[in-house]
């Protein structure tokens, strides 16, 4: 019981570190960017190459993960993403589908179409017993890095500068940079900083969801679902949503396997009834 | 105006036109249609492959007749399929078709190969009925209750007494799983419990608990094969080996082509199936040999034996026929052959048109410095048990 | 008759008929048949005759221009952002399967039950994308689509779960064209099908009806200001919608006489609404031109390069949109305007 607990709660902060990216361009910079999971891919690849051409430990592959892929998130912002920010939603749909179809067949080029997989080091396979709950320790893992990711989200947005300058940026983008904000500064960190965290989830991502040029494609569904489920505003949000599906998930599929694919869609549905614009919509939602 | 209306219908017209195609004599055309891109690509890819190295080693001439192959993709989209045999058919005059991925590939194709009496070879799809959907298809991949029906006898004869099944909650997935518990139940052993996953599954977390709560000798395990290798690393992570659960599954699930990226989770598992990249034999040493220099160190697995034997049945099937490639007087010279493959002795069955063929046992093992399906035991020229029972 | 006698009178009458003869005339503007119109059905016959051997590619596309003008009742009309639109495709597609396996072979009947039936899905559902944001509405639409394609795998006795539902025989068209392997029947079948679909969807969507759809898309409060019951027309559009897309899937599983489970698959959603921008939304043939362009292109690119046709479609995509989409699908536009222009003096 406790088990199937513990996992759904690992399962459901994996599915937050994968989606909160989007959340920050979706909620913040209002770009419906379905190309996330390509970042996430990115990571990923990072990952086994790192790993696995040149054996490079597990814990360096993670941060290099967050940081190439944050710098292809820039390069890409600069050049395609920023001409779109005022593009209506059906446009910024077709473009990041457009650009999960190159990616899917680039990293099918690169990297051949099978299973990547990837060692992690000793002390993160296998489990442990305490007080008679079996814990996966790259589960305990996942848990605590996205623990701390999520405190350090929500300080960065609320209580440093960027944070404030970036909502000004998006509340009103002329006002703020009436005031002296360098808007596409923000928008390109901000987009950066978003796909970096697609790249450090892709990273660890890879040893549960496993990781094929399908990727985008495949999980793209689960992103949407968290942030559609959780609402864009907030970083608690989506976090909450994250956690409940992945419980739900998890514990659908023990306890009533028979309807165990449905909870999850069925679960949206009924939130997105409820609640048209997420869990914690703050005033009218975007 | 009108005139105007006029010529732009005919330029657009012409436009969809193209080219007719250019009538063969001397040339035996094969059609082989397969996933190429999507999520069964590596399928298409090993097949294609395969069905390659077969003609760079055997050449392209056969019974005074030149083989060409044409190579389609249909994404694993079966509507695809269908509409791609027709044009291959129809505009291409193809004479042969090849490919079906997925069963519902070579489902597809099974009307039109009825209708235009034109043989279909099956390289992949392993659903039984597929033989049965039309009188011109024949096959050279396997059948899922011919490969999971040893691991039955083979689990019982080896004091395994109890047993949870695990697989995909699919037409393949329900005939591992049907399959694998008559043969078992029938020898005495005991299916505690059937767990049937999702295909679209993410994490394995639930279903391994419940073989973990359910506290089995063994568990059985059909997966395809991407899916596979995660799973098992999961089992390892979960500490199911530790708790005294082995793992016993088809050999989709330590598919050669990504076995060693598995790792050590993988060692020691138990699989049943038709074709290990490891098979000692002068013919399969060939294969891989070629198979691996012409595609960049790839491990050719069952699919590409699949497709290799494909082209071997052909080419048969045309040696026997002087090169007449009809459909009727095709699978007439089809029914009965029998060749050496890489994967052991085959034959055609004369009344299902299906493959006939050695099953092995096999354990996961690290043979210099890579790991491999080292086979241990064999079940010998195995019929498809569905169509054998049906009779 | 009536708009014409309205016209001439309309400057000494009172300023509401005017307004009124205003509105018809605008309508029948609206309305006027354009060239390109009579362009395409003229090429799509011809293509019988010229293109014997491109047929089964034209079914195809017929197919797929059928549930794209669907789509682009919902999506080009009432605004509404769909990615599950392939339920209703995938709902009619079984149905017509299971009538010829079952009950009749007669392809006309399986084609009207599926577009019941899908219609009736598409009626219940409607009320779940009245509220919302297009993001809500699009992961509405995409669960729904998802757990259809679930079930089908789930209720395996009925549909032949993930092996596909086969083993039947579509009869002849009305008992008398048989289905024969250039797919000559099967497309003209198709065809007929499109036209007519095609012309009810035309004759509703230039009506006064489909301008109050414009006005929910443009804005739904002000719309409902004005007197227009946006979510009584929202159920109405979205049902029929359903009702056309039950029937492409049908036609489907007709030319093909087989039903795979992917009908219901997710690609299907996305690539239907590529189509539709390909082709430009709002003007319902924009639904059949992308529909050519889009499986020319992919037929083409998948020969020259079987693998890795993904990334130029993508790229095609990337550049249409940073082009500016508008630009590239007002195209059409300009062709009927010069004509237009010459004949109406507009």
């Amino acid at each position: 019981m406790l088990t199937i607990l513990f996992d759904g709660i690992a399962y459901g902060m994996l599915l937050f570190i994968l989606a909160c990216g989007l959340t920050i361009t979706l909620g913040l910079m209002n770009f419906i960017n379905l190309a996330h999971g390509a970042f996430a891919m990115a990571g990923g690849y990072i990952t086994v190459v790192m790993m696995n051409r040149y054996g490079i430990s597990f814990y360096w592959c993670l941060p290099a993960a967050f940081l190439l892929t944050a710098a292809i998130g820039a390069i890409l912002e600069r050049t395609l993403y920023r001409w779109l920010y005022q593009a209506s939603h059906l446009d910024q749909v077709l473009f990041s589908v457009g650009i999960v179809f190159m990616s899917v067949a680039a990293a099918d080029y690169f990297m051949g179409g099978q299973q990547q997989l990837i060692n992690l080091p000793p002390e993160l396979s296998g489990r442990m017993e305490i007080l008679g709950v079996g814990i996966g320790r790259y589960r305990l893992f996942t848990i605590v890095v996205c623990a701390v990711l999520v405190v350090l989200l929500q300080l960065i947005l609320s209580r440093t500068r960027f944070g404030s300058r970036l909502r000004a940026a998006v509340d009103d983008r002329r006002v703020a940079m009436g005031l002296g904000i360098n808007v596409s500064f923000v928008f390109a960190l901000t987009f950066a900083f978003g796909s970096g965290l697609a790249g450090l989830g892709g990273a660890m991502g890879a040893e549960i969801l496993g990781l094929d040029p399908n990727f985008p494609l495949k999980f793209m569904i689960y992103f949407l679902i968290v942030v559609s489920v959780g609402g864009t505003s907030t970083i608690s949000g989506p976090f909450l949503a994250a956690m409940l599906l992945g419980i739900a998930d998890v514990a659908g599929k023990y306890y009533v396997p028979a309807i165990g694919p449905f909870v999850i869609y069925a679960l949206m549905i009924v939130m997105l009834i409820i609640r048209p614009s997420g869990l914690f919509a703050r005033g009218a939602g975007r | 105006m009108m005139r105007g209306m006029l010529l732009g219908a005919a330029s657009l017209v012409m436009a969809l036109a193209g080219t007719l195609p250019a009538a063969a004599q001397e040339v035996v055309k094969i059609g082989l249609i397969l996933p190429m891109t999507g999520p069964f690509a590596s399928t298409g890819r090993q097949v294609s492959a395969g069905a390659k190295t077969f003609m760079e080693m055997k050449g392209d001439t056969v019974a005074g007749k030149k083989v060409e192959l044409i190579i389609r993709d249909d994404a694993g989209v079966a509507d695809q399929t269908r509409r791609i045999a027709q044009e291959l058919v129809v505009n291409e005059s193809v004479q042969v078709l090849a490919g079906g991925g997925l069963t519902p590939l070579a489902m597809a194709v099974a009307p039109v190969a009825t209708q235009a009496k034109v043989p279909m070879v099956v390289t992949s799809a392993g659903t039984a009925a597929i033989t049965k959907a039309s009188e011109f298809i024949t096959r050279t991949s396997g059948t899922l209750p011919q490969y999971s029906l040893p691991v039955g006898t083979w689990a019982a004869q080896n004091g395994i007494k109890k047993v949870v099944t695990l697989v995909s909650d699919y037409g393949p997935g329900l005939d591992a799983e049907k399959w694998f518990t008559k043969e078992f139940t029938s020898k005495g052993g005991e299916v505690s419990e059937a767990v049937r996953v999702p295909l679209q599954n993410p994490d394995f977390a639930p279903f391994l608990q419940r073989v973990r709560d359910a506290k089995p000798d063994a568990v059985f395990v059909f997966l395809p094969s991407g899916v596979g290798s995660l799973f098992m690393k999961q089992f390892a992570d979960r500490g199911l080996a530790e708790a005294g659960i082995k793992l016993i599954a088809t050999g989709d699930v330590t598919d050669d082509d990504i076995l060693n990226s598995m790792g050590k989770p993988a060692l020691g598992t138990i699989t049943g199936h038709f074709y290990a990249t490891a098979h000692d034999s002068p013919e399969n040493k060939a294969y891989v040999e070629a198979f691996e220099k012409a595609n960049n160190g790839m491990r050719p697995n069952f699919m590409s034996v699949g497709g290799y034997d494909s082209m071997a049945l052909i080419y048969a099937a045309l040696e026997k026929t002087k090169g007449d490639a009809s459909g009727p007087g095709f699978m007439e010279a089809v029914k009965g052959l029998s060749w050496t493959s890489p994967r052991g002795p085959v034959s055609i069955d004369p009344e299902t048109r299906d493959i006939i063929q050695n099953i092995y046992m096999r354990e996961v093992k690290e043979v210099d410095g890579e790991l491999h399906n080292v086979e241990f035991e064999t079940f010998a020229a195995l019929k498809d048990p569905e169509k054998a029972e049906a009779k | 008759m009536n708009a014409i006698s309205q016209d001439v009178t309309a400057m000494t009458d009172s300023s509401a008929a005017t307004a009124e003869s205003r509105a018809a005339k605008f309508m029948k503007r609206r309305n006027r048949i354009r060239f390109y119109e009579i362009l395409v059905w003229i090429a799509a016959i011809a293509a019988i005759f010229v293109a014997p051997t491109k047929l089964l590619i034209l079914t195809e596309i017929a197919i797929l221009a059928l549930f794209a003008v669907s789509l682009d009742l919902v999506l080009g009309f009432a605004g509404i952002v769909s990615l599950g639109h392939a339920a209703f495709f995938g709902l009619g597609a079984y149905i017509a399967g299971l009538m010829a396996l079952h009950f009749i072979a007669e392809p006309v009947v399986g084609l009207i039950a599926a577009g019941l039936v899908s219609g009736v899905l598409g009626f219940l559902t409607s009320f779940l994308i009245l509220r919302g944001s297009d993001l809500t509405r699009l992961m509405t639409t995409l669960g729904i689509a998802l757990m259809m394609a679930e079930v089908a795998n789930q209720m395996a006795w009925l549909t032949g779960g993930a092996d596909g539902l086969g083993g039947f025989t579509v009869g002849p068209i009305l008992g008398t064209f048989e289905f024969d392997l250039f797919g000559r029947n099967g497309y003209i079948y198709c065809l007929v099908v499109l036209f007519l679909v095609t012309m009810i969807a035309r004759r509703l969507a230039f009506s006064p009806f489909g301008l109050s759809l414009k006005a929910i898309k443009g804005n739904p409060m002000r719309a409902g200001m004005v007197g227009v019951p946006a979510r009584r027309r929202i159920v109405a559009v979205y049902s029929l919608a359903a009702v056309f897309a039950g029937m492409a899937g049908a036609l489907l599983t007709q030319t093909t006489s087989f039903v795979s489970p992917d009908v219901l698959a997710f690609h299907r959603s996305a690539d239907l609404l590529m189509v539709l921008v390909i082709g430009g939304t709002g003007y319902l043939y924009g639904g059949i031109f992308g529909a050519i362009i889009f499986t020319l292109l992919k037929d083409w690119l998948s020969v020259v390069t079987p693998q890795y046709w993904m990334f130029w479609i993508g790229l095609i995509l990337v550049a249409m949109v940073l082009t500016g989409r508008d630009r590239l699908a007002r195209w059409i536009e300009f062709l009927p305007d010069r004509f237009s222009r010459k004949e109406a003096g507009r």
